[in-house]
């Protein structure tokens, strides 16, 4: 799983962003354990933007994120997370897409 | 910030928002555009082939402008297993025609160049701007936007909702509801750099011929999904894609899955030395005629991925997002030719051209098909491809077994692992989804 996630953080050095610092794009709610669509993003975030800590709780580094909105689809309806765009111009910035 | 009221605001600068725009503006409308990206484009993802026919009935002579990789003269379908490939592939000299049928394209290039040509029409558009909030008015009619600049509402007599398949806006005004993980895909992508000379010799091609290759098969670990590989001038588009409900109940990874279709023996070679320059990853939706969202009402259409227009069957995608939101400038600006206010009832008739066009019509050809891939994906992807595989290979390698036992080998394959009742039941429910 390690080297899985220093894979997936190669990939994304090659994309070139714009964050918006300290005002991020997707937070998640709080939470004593997390729900199975949340746990199962630590997967499947195509960014790896998702870690789960040592407590067992779902944290989120949005910076990386390449606002497909995987997490969107499977957490946002039961409240699990909030899903925002990015301001006007900021986020991901593909060269090719 | 912007106090003239527009004869139409359009979401997004994709392939359906540029469409809407373009007609739009190029009929004499005043249209206003807006594009959350630093550019239109720079949040664009496509694998990706246009297809020129429906561009061309927007852009006649676009081949002479159009920033097109190459266009396709073969196809090749991949049934693959872990270390095999089967396949099925099409070359005819024929598509090396003057106006070729279908190119592949970069889609941030290609979208730059589609919104200059929208803007030299007329359209005004602003990037680096996101739309926050429909506004309506006390009888609930939409009549205009809130954006996360400065400023207050900016009106409109009508708002094109392009935004693709996210469609947070849509959602959050309670237009549709948020896609079920069913009916999208998830799809990762990387593109790799190659001399062009070394992209022609590797995939038998001559000038600016292209080629597809689409995927199936272990590949996808079970999950309903697809692998590809698209040749452009100097890259290669390779990626993946699988249904987010398959992945949500899985353990691989999305870049692990592409990882592994990337090291497949069949795919290597054809990247062999390339440069990655850029990894990217987009929903596509997959739900078919049956997750086609409610389309229009009091002041605002929705065209494009946002409206789920995408035929996962065929691959198509683009294409539908721009015929939906040239149909939906053309109704917009028959309703305003004729003086008439955009209401719900006017506006039913973006609906009945869209009914009456290829884009409704295919999606209906193929309601059934998500359903089928979905619930048997396994037999499908997995299952199917194995046993292919070893027949092919059964049937090919010459070990001294007699031919008539290696054809009753296969046989009793394909009937241990489905079943007699299986195997026709699997042939059916295909054949009667396809039709």
């Amino acid at each position: 799983m390690a080297t899985a996630s220093a894979r997936v953080e190669e990939k994304l050095f090659q994309n070139r962003y714009l964050v918006d610092s300290g005002r991020p794009h997707i937070t998640i709610a709080p939470h004593a354990k997390p729900s199975e669509s949340l746990l199962a993003m630590t997967r499947l975030c195509p960014a790896g933007c998702y870690s789960e800590t040592s407590a067992g709780q779902v944290e989120i580094t949005p910076d990386g994120c390449l606002e497909c909105g995987t997490c969107r689809i499977l957490c946002e309806p039961s409240g699990d997370i909030v899903w925002n765009y990015p301001r006007g111009g900021y986020g991901v910035l593909f060269k090719f897409g | 910030m912007i106090d003239e009221k527009f004869d139409a605001i359009v979401i997004g600068a994709g392939m359906a928002g540029n469409a809407a725009a373009y007609t739009m503006a190029s009929r004499g409308l005043k249209v206003l555009q807006l594009e959350r990206g630093e550019y239109p484009g720079s949040k664009n993802v496509q694998g990706g082939i246009l297809y020129a026919d429906m561009l061309e009935k927007i852009i006649p002579n676009f081949r002479e402008e159009a920033p097109l990789e190459r266009h396709l003269v073969e196809q090749r379908f991949w049934m693959m297993t872990d270390r095999s490939h089967t396949a099925l592939q099409y070359r005819s000299d024929d598509f090396n025609e003057e106006k070729p049928n279908r190119y592949t394209i970069v889609r941030s290039q290609f979208d730059r160049w589609f919104s200059r040509e929208t803007q030299a029409q007329g359209a005004i558009v602003i990037s680096e701007t996101t739309v926050t909030e429909l506004v309506r008015d006390a009888y609930g009619k939409v009549i205009g936007v809130q954006t996360d600049r400065r400023g207050g509402t900016i009106f409109a007599d009508v708002v094109v909702i392009a935004e693709g398949v996210n469609g947070l806006l849509g959602t959050r005004a309670g237009l549709r509801e948020t896609p079920k993980a069913e009916h999208v895909a998830l799809a990762v992508k990387e593109m790799h750099f190659l001399p062009r000379e070394t992209i022609e010799a590797r995939f038998n091609l001559h000038g600016d011929e292209g080629v597809v290759i689409e995927a199936a098969g272990t590949i996808s670990r079970g999950m309903t999904g697809m692998g590809f590989v698209y040749t452009n001038k100097e890259s290669i588009s390779v990626g993946m894609g699988c249904l987010v409900s398959d992945f949500a109940g899985a353990t691989e990874t999305p870049y692990g899955l592409l990882e592994r279709f990337k090291s497949h023996p069949s795919i290597k070679p054809l990247l062999e030395g390339s440069e990655v320059k850029e990894y990217a990853a987009h929903l596509i939706p997959e739900g078919g005629f049956k997750a086609i969202p409610e389309l229009f009402g009091d002041g605002w259409v929705v065209a494009g991925d946002a409206a789920q227009l995408n035929n996962a069957i065929h691959r198509e995608g683009s294409n539908l997002a721009m015929t939906s939101g040239r149909l939906a400038a053309e109704a917009i600006f028959q309703i305003k030719s004729r003086r008439e206010p955009m209401t719900k009832q006017n506006l039913a008739l973006y609906k009945k051209t869209l009914d009456e066009s290829f884009v409704v019509k295919d999606l209906k050809k193929y309601k059934d098909m998500p359903a089928l891939l979905h619930t048997q994906a396994k037999n499908y992807f997995l299952a199917y491809p194995t046993l292919l595989s070893n027949a092919m290979e059964s049937y090919l390698r010459v070990d001294g077994t007699p031919k008539l036992e290696k054809e009753k080998a296969t046989l009793r394959s394909f009937v241990k692992e489905r079943s007699w009742t299986g195997l026709f039941g699997d042939a059916v429910r295909l054949a009667r989804a396809w039709r």
